[in-house]
């Protein structure tokens, strides 16, 4: 006999035609679960609400230094100047644009030399070493060279993003490629595709996964090397901005850059979401 | 040489050989197979598992070359492709829709679009398939892809198509089921095929004649006539006692080889044990 009390146990015994019985009682398991789910999205909220408020607190009494840390709500309001004077929009359009080109610049051949590297062996025995030979060489170091290559003009900060942008996307589309099923080759050569349909109709969308991880690295390091390229040798976007911010003390302007930047890589990571569920539906109700 | 009867051979194998080159030396998978299959007819190879016979299906499909002798399709119309294979296992594209798939073949030979509705459309509605013509593979269960890949074969109208064990990952239902199905669309084309499994209650079932394999090298060891009229019943025909007798025979001849097959593996087996 297994006693339980209703209460406490799903499992209970009941009396039926005189012999025990085990009988499974459904809990109410998924309200419950439904409000933890809320909850710990409000969690993920307060820590940050939190923190600037303790931030706030401080920089109000003093307690720490606000020549470097200013408070939120002076921050706001430099944000609001920026934005009306028309400084901020102009920097971030700039830099968007700089990013646009040089993601163009970078995935488009990382991608056409990724696929052919990943359909024919003999061009990824040749090209293979030069790509990872030169892939930890960190980007930010040459960017003298491109400077002094390409000049202090709009191409240089295009073309480092654009090799900020190549590498991860070249590197996820040979992979790609070569994961998928060797079948699937077969099913291209016996039902007649030609060597671009080979391409378009299998090694592009079998690989389309991989690439669309390799795009969002890229626009990661896009992003970073952006900023890096800013500082050194422009006269405009949001990492000058921070530069130009650092040289004249102006602690507020470089704390509105920084936090346009991290809503710049936010937003990107939402659109490059939204592109790759557009582009693989066969994913999206995975 | 084993000759067609009355109708002309359509696929012609003359003394065909495949050896692969691995780590211990020359394999020979396959050894002089002369065979001729009549236009129109349904063959099916049975044998063991490692016998040869899926290398031989590659090479008819061209996606394996011959190291001896020839293998010829016969062709009756320039605008056709020569052969069309249902693969074993999920062969399908997961990134395109069922409808996508099954057009296939004919997209890649720019076939014009209404013939591609009209043909993917037919075979869609022959294989069940119409409702899903939208839907993506990982939607659909193996027998339903199964089912895209005959479509997709079928609607390519090739010269002759090429079986590679396409049921054997299903069960036992879904299996049955869809040797009904591949029979009462064939029957409507009427093309050769040539159909390759391990089981030999799917060659009797399906197939014409039957050509049974030995084990490895692959050789010709028997081909056998199956008398049994069409249009074919899988179940009602399974229930007559000719059939358990063919079955049974065939089986009598293929299990010495199967029984090969298996102290091959186990000399390879203690050979590497030494």
């Amino acid at each position: 006999m297994i006693a339980a009390s209703p209460e406490s146990s799903s499992v209970a015994t009941d009396p039926i035609e005189g012999a025990a019985a085990i009988v499974f009682r459904g809990t109410e398991t998924r309200k419950r679960a439904l409000s933890q789910g809320t909850s710990e999205r409000i969690m993920g909220v307060v820590a940050p609400i939190g923190v600037f408020a303790l931030w706030e607190l401080l920089a109000d009494t003093h307690l720490i230094d606000t020549r470097f840390f200013p408070a939120p709500s002076s921050i706001v309001g430099t944000f609001g100047t920026l934005i009306a004077n028309g400084q901020l929009g102009a920097n971030t359009l700039i830099s968007l644009e700089r990013l646009f080109w040089g993601f163009l610049l970078g995935a488009i051949p990382a991608l056409v030399i990724g696929l052919t590297m990943g359909l024919y062996r003999p061009v990824r025995t040749l090209v293979e070493p030069l790509i990872l030979g030169t892939y930890p060489v960190p980007k930010s170091a040459i960017l003298p060279l491109i400077l002094l290559i390409f000049g202090l003009g709009e191409p240089s900060k295009i073309v480092m993003v654009a090799i900020g942008v190549f590498y991860p996307v070249v590197i996820n589309t040979v992979s790609g490629v070569l994961q998928i099923p060797k079948m699937y080759l077969d099913v291209g050569h016996n039902f007649g595709a030609s060597r671009w349909n080979m391409f378009t109709t299998i090694a592009l969308p079998g690989a389309l996964p991989f690439i669309m991880t390799g795009i969002k690295l890229g626009a990661g390091m896009g992003l970073i090397l952006i900023a890096i390229a800013e500082m050194i040798g422009a006269q405009s976007g949001l990492g000058y901005m921070i530069w130009n911010a650092w040289q004249i003390l102006s602690v507020n302007t470089m704390y509105v850059g920084l936090i346009m930047i991290a809503i710049l890589g936010f937003v990107l990571t939402l659109a490059i979401n939204e592109i790759e569920r557009l582009l693989i539906p066969s994913r999206q109700d995975r | 040489m084993i000759a067609a009867q009355a109708a002309p051979a359509k696929i012609r194998f003359e003394s065909v050989g495949k050896t692969f080159e691995i780590r211990s030396g020359p394999f020979v998978a396959v050894d002089g197979i002369n065979l001729d299959i009549a236009a129109g007819s349904f063959f099916v190879i049975v044998g063991p598992s490692g016998c040869g016979k899926t290398t031989l299906l590659r090479m008819a499909a061209g996606l394996e070359t011959p190291t001896t002798g020839t293998i010829t399709i016969g062709r009756d119309r320039s605008d056709r492709p020569g052969n069309s294979m249902i693969f074993q296992g999920d062969s399908i594209f997961p990134w395109m829709t069922v409808y996508d798939n099954a057009a296939y073949g004919l997209r890649m030979r720019n076939a014009p679009a209404r013939e591609i509705d009209e043909v993917v459309g037919h075979y869609l509605s022959r294989t069940g398939l119409t409702k899903f013509a939208k839907a993506y593979p990982h939607q659909l269960s193996g027998g339903m892809k199964q089912r895209v890949s005959i479509a997709r074969a079928f609607a390519n109208d090739p010269e002759v198509l090429l079986m590679d064990e396409p049921f054997s990952a299903l069960d036992e239902q879904n299996k049955t089921l869809l040797q009904e199905e591949l029979l009462r669309i064939w029957e409507e084309t009427k093309k050769t095929v040539l159909f390759i499994t391990h089981s030999v209650d799917e060659a009797v079932t399906l197939g014409d004649k039957i050509m049974v394999m030995t084990a490895q090298p692959g050789r010709a060891k028997a081909i056998i006539d199956v008398p049994f009229p069409r249009p074919r019943k899988v179940l009602e025909l399974r229930a007559t006692p000719e059939y358990g007798e063919l079955v049974y025979n065939i089986w009598g001849q293929l299990r010495d080889e199967v029984l090969a097959a298996k102290a091959g593996e186990a000399a390879d087996a203690a050979g590497a044990l030494r």
